[in-house]
C-alpha cells in the first residue's frame, strides 16, 4: 500500500468515525425512545440506499467523466468540503463557536421523538422513528458516500480501500454505541474534524492542481507539505481569533456554555 | 416544483454550507492556476493553488 493511500484510507476513516459517532446519538435516541426494530430498520435501509448511492454513481463517474475532468471536479469538491470542516473546526477550537455535544443533541432528539410518539409502543415499528432513524444515517453518511467516491474515483482501485476506511469506522462506532448504551461524548470531535478537514484540503489541492496540469515538484510527497502548511495555518488563525474571544467576554461565556 | 426547489436547495446546502466563499474560493483557486498553466507559468501555478486555499479560508473566517 503506498503513502497516498494509507493516507486516503486514514482520512476515510476518520472522516467517517465523526458521521458515525453523530449517527449513533440519533439512532439511539430513537432506539431507547420508540424501540430497537424502528431505529434498526431506519438504520439498516439507510445503510442500503448509501451502498447503492455509492456503487450506482462511483464507476459512472469515472466511465462518463475524462481523468483530467474528474480530478478537477474531486479537487473542487474535496476543497469545498474540507474548508467547511476545516472553517468550523478553526472556530471552534477558537471558541467562536460551540462545539458539538452529543449529549444535548441526545436529549434534544428524545425530547422530540417522545413528544411525537402517539402511541409509544416497544413492539412495533414507529414511523416517525423510522424516518427520523433513516434521514440521521443516510445525512450523516451521505458526506462519507460523497468523500469516499471522491477519493476513489481518483485512482485505479482506490474504491475498496476507500469504501474499507469507511466500513471500518461505522463498525468500529456500532460496536462501542452497542457495549456503551449511551452517546459517544468523548470522542474528540472536532480534534478529527480538524485532522480530516487538514487532509481534504491538502488532497483537494494536489489531486486539482494536477488536473489542471500542475507538475508537483516533490510528487505524492507534496501531500505531506500540504498538511503541514495548512495545520501551521490553522494554528495561526485559531491562535489569532483566540486573542479576539478573549477580549469579547459575553462571546466567550455563551461560547463555552 | 415545490420538491425541485427543496431538492437543489438540499444540494446547495450540502455543497456551499453556510460560507459561499469557501466554494467560490475552492473552485477560484483552481481556475486561476488552470489560467496560470495554459500561460505556461506551471511554477507558479504550483505556488499560487496553496496560497489562494489559505486566502479563501482567511476571507471566509473574517466574515465569521
Amino acid at each position: 500500500m503506498s503513502h497516498e493511500i494509507a493516507l486516503v484510507v486514514v482520512a476515510v476513516f476518520l472522516a467517517s468515525v465523526v458521521e458515525a459517532v453523530e449517527a449513533l446519538t440519533i439512532v439511539l435516541a430513537v432506539a431507547l425512545t420508540n424501540g430497537w426494530r424502528t431505529a434498526l430498520l431506519g438504520t439498516a435501509l439507510a445503510s442500503l440506499a448509501l451502498a447503492l448511492v455509492v456503487l450506482a454513481l462511483g464507476p459512472a463517474l469515472v466511465r462518463v467523466i475524462p481523468i483530467e475532468g474528474l480530478q478537477v471536479l474531486i479537487g473542487v469538491l474535496l476543497l469545498v468540503f474540507g474548508l467547511q470542516w476545516l472553517r468550523k473546526a478553526i472556530m471552534r477550537s477558537a471558541g467562536v463557536k460551540a462545539k458539538h455535544d452529543e449529549a444535548a443533541i441526545f436529549e434534544e432528539e428524545v425530547a422530540l421523538l417522545s413528544a411525537a410518539a402517539a402511541t409509544p409502543s416497544r413492539d412495533d415499528i414507529d414511523w416517525t422513528g423510522f424516518v427520523v432513524s433513516f434521514k440521521g444515517v443516510f445525512l450523516e453518511g451521505l458526506e462519507v458516500a460523497f468523500i469516499v467516491l471522491t477519493f476513489a474515483a481518483n485512482r485505479e482501485n482506490a474504491l475498496g480501500w476507500s469504501a474499507l476506511g469507511a466500513v471500518l469506522a461505522f463498525a468500529l462506532v456500532a460496536m462501542v454505541g452497542v457495549v456503551v448504551h449511551k452517546p459517544l461524548t468523548r470522542v474528540p470531535e472536532n480534534t478529527i474534524k480538524f485532522t480530516v478537514g487538514l487532509m481534504l484540503v491538502a488532497f483537494g489541492t494536489f489531486w486539482g492542481g494536477e488536473g489542471i496540469g500542475v507538475e508537483w515538484s516533490f510528487g505524492d510527497w507534496t501531500i505531506l507539505m500540504l498538511v503541514g502548511l495548512y495545520t501551521s495555518v490553522a494554528w495561526l488563525l485559531v491562535t489569532y481569533l483566540k486573542r479576539g474571544v478573549a477580549s469579547m467576554p459575553a462571546l466567550t461565556a455563551e461560547a463555552t456554555s | 416544483m415545490t420538491y425541485v426547489i427543496a431538492f437543489g436547495r438540499f444540494w446547495y446546502d450540502f455543497i456551499v454550507g453556510d460560507s459561499i466563499a469557501l466554494a467560490i474560493g475552492g473552485a477560484g483557486a483552481l481556475a486561476l492556476g488552470s489560467v496560470l498553466v495554459h500561460a505556461d507559468a506551471v511554477t507558479l501555478a504550483e505556488w499560487l493553488l496553496p496560497t489562494t486555499v489559505i486566502a479563501t479560508l482567511v476571507i471566509s473566517l473574517r466574515r465569521a
